[in-house]
């Protein structure tokens, strides 16, 4: 389990995320949804140690953050922000071989040769491993960056927006892939998305965030509520059941 | 061609520029030419290996191609310092003219300022890399100023001295100098071949650096210390040069392709040697002498740099 408690950042006298306090369960997908600017983000920055918090606490299986050693807390929890730009030129292969840096620090072994391929095969890029990052679509792309965090082999994986700039076919991919890493494999995903019908058709729990609070948090069929839309948002949704699915309309 | 191979070929090309530079035109001379051209190919390859390794370290942590760790101010500095002991001392005082204790307190005050400059600015919590840059850039422009200051007031006889110190000599180079910065920069080279595996990782961003377990801060700075300390005991030696390790560390990316340190910092340091003896071969064989290595070497590196701003800006 991923407990924060009382984070908070801080931009000057405005406070980003303000004294949140949140938990994320093994074995799950839990969503973050909110309008922009609401924090969420910056809040998973901070649960995964890429951004300093200016008050609160992390800990990770019950053990604070700041003690994990470096290299450890890479086996453990893995990250992947939305803009991957790389001033690198790589073919997917290589990126992925990079998951294995915090087992092998780039002498790659036969055991990291083994995942690697694996990870590649789950995200199904087998056919283009050799392929250049700068060659592929924004789905392939994505999905490589995918593999490189499987490959790291971690129990947690946060991933923020994963499907930006992905059109509907690669989204569902994407998403698709994420679930069955829940499903099939036991980790615990946790992700930032901005179209709320994913969020409510993928994920087992929903936080949402306004202004850098915590404004609902909880099952995502409980959260997927016109009321609970209109206090996060400040719009009028529907919610309609099809295929057993809670789908938000919204468009006018 | 395998980078293997590359490394082999470089290597070759090195050997032979070697050989034609301590041999060409030597008539038999062979005990006044050996000693004196072994001098300056000891140097070359201090010098050259120094300034490639640590530029491409630095390109890897700025992520930037046309960075050179020149950027914090350095080169300024060591034209400040020379300047300054002109300027208060004259040029026969006995630190100008006793070449080691210039070195000794070139080194150390360039040495010391880096470690200050990181020192004060990784102490707070954000510690932007590019702000730290651009601090650094204009503490450069400062000693500039300060140095044309004392250049203006100074007397013209003196002024010279000066201007011979503006352009990297590889002939002006002691020997017993080239002994101790040969062993200071083994120890900084091997230092920094512990954090060898971690470059690769650097390389592809902070966020990633950081999620595959990479100290990112601890290790960053202390390479940019030891890029710092190794630009500055080059500079010691020789002089400024500015745009050797741009023209190196891109003629290596273009050379090897690939994103691997295990490679391409071998690679850097064969190429800036083989740089500085082609240019010396040039200045000495088609200019006859008459234009030194120095701006040889900047003005083939001034022009590839434009180069290079200009492809970057297309792309």
């Amino acid at each position: 389990m991923i407990l924060a408690e009382s984070v908070t950042k801080q931009y000057g006298a405005a406070a980003v995320v303000d004294e949140v306090t949140a938990s994320i369960r093994e074995g799950t997908m839990t969503t973050f949804i909110g309008p922009n600017g609401a924090g969420k983000s910056t809040l998973l920055s901070m649960v995964s140690r890429l951004l300093k918090r200016d008050g609160g606490s992390v800990s990770i299986d019950g053990m604070p953050m700041e003690h994990f050693h470096d290299k450890e807390l890479a086996k453990k929890l893995a990250i992947l922000k939305q803009s991957n730009e790389m001033n690198v030129r790589l073919s997917i292969y290589d990126l992925v071989s990079f998951g294995r840096f915090p087992y092998s620090r780039g002498r790659l072994t036969a055991e990291d040769r083994r995942v690697i391929d694996e990870s590649i095969a789950y995200v199904e890029l087998e056919s283009m491993q050799n392929k250049y990052l700068d060659e592929l679509s924004g789905g392939q792309r994505q999905r490589a960056f995918i593999a490189m965090i499987l490959a790291q082999d971690t129990d947690y994986i946060l991933l923020d927006e994963p499907l930006n700039n992905l059109d509907m076919r690669h989204s569902v991919q994407i998403m698709k892939v994420l679930r069955s890493l829940v499903d099939d494999l036991g980790k615990t995903v946790v992700l930032v998305v901005h179209d709320i019908n994913f969020a409510s058709c993928y994920s087992d729990f929903i936080l949402a965030m306004k202004n850098g609070k915590v404004v609902k948090e909880g099952r995502t069929w409980e959260v997927i509520h016109p009321d609970h839309l209109k206090e996060i948002y400040d719009m009028d949704f529907q919610v309609q059941e099809i295929n057993n699915q809670k789908i938000c309309v919204y468009f006018s | 061609m395998g980078s293997k191979w590359k490394i082999i070929l470089l290597i070759l090309v090195t050997l032979v520029l070697s050989t034609v530079f301590m041999t060409i035109g030597a008539d038999g001379n062979w005990e006044y030419v050996l000693p004196r051209r072994g001098k300056m190919l000891a140097a070359f390859a201090l010098t050259g290996g120094a300034i490639a390794y640590s530029t491409v370290v630095f390109q890897t942590i700025t992520g930037n191609r046309i960075l050179t760790p020149n950027i914090i101010g350095l080169d300024s500095l060591y034209l400040l310092v020379q300047t300054f002991i002109i300027f208060v001392f004259g040029s026969l005082s006995f630190v100008m003219t006793t070449a080691n204790v210039n070195f000794v307190l070139s080194s150390f005050i360039m040495v010391g300022f880096a470690f200050l400059f990181y020192k004060l600015l990784f102490r707070g919590e954000k510690h932007q890399l590019y702000f730290l840059l651009l601090v650094g850039f204009v503490l450069g422009t400062f000693f500039s100023s300060l140095t044309t200051f004392m250049q203006v007031l100074m007397d013209p006889n003196e002024f010279q001295t000066v201007q011979n110190r503006m352009f990297a000599s590889f002939q002006r180079v002691e020997t017993d100098l080239l002994f101790i910065t040969g062993t200071v920069f083994a120890i900084l080279t091997l230092l920094g071949l512990r954090y060898r595996p971690y470059l690769d990782v650097i390389a592809l961003g902070k966020d990633h650096a950081v999620n595959l377990g990479v100290p990112y801060d601890r290790i960053v700075k202390r390479l940019l210390i030891l890029v710092a300390a190794l630009i500055s005991i080059a500079t010691a030696l020789v002089g400024p040069i500015m745009f050797l390790g741009l023209l190196v560390a891109n003629v290596t990316y273009e050379l090897m392709r690939t994103y691997e340190h295990r490679v391409l910092l071998p690679a850097s340091m064969l190429v800036g040697m083989s740089s500085l003896l082609l240019g010396q071969l040039v200045v000495e064989h088609v200019f006859t002498f008459n234009t030194t290595l120095s701006v040889i070497i900047n003005f083939v590196g001034g022009v590839y740099f434009l180069w290079l701003i200009l492809k970057e800006r297309k792309s």
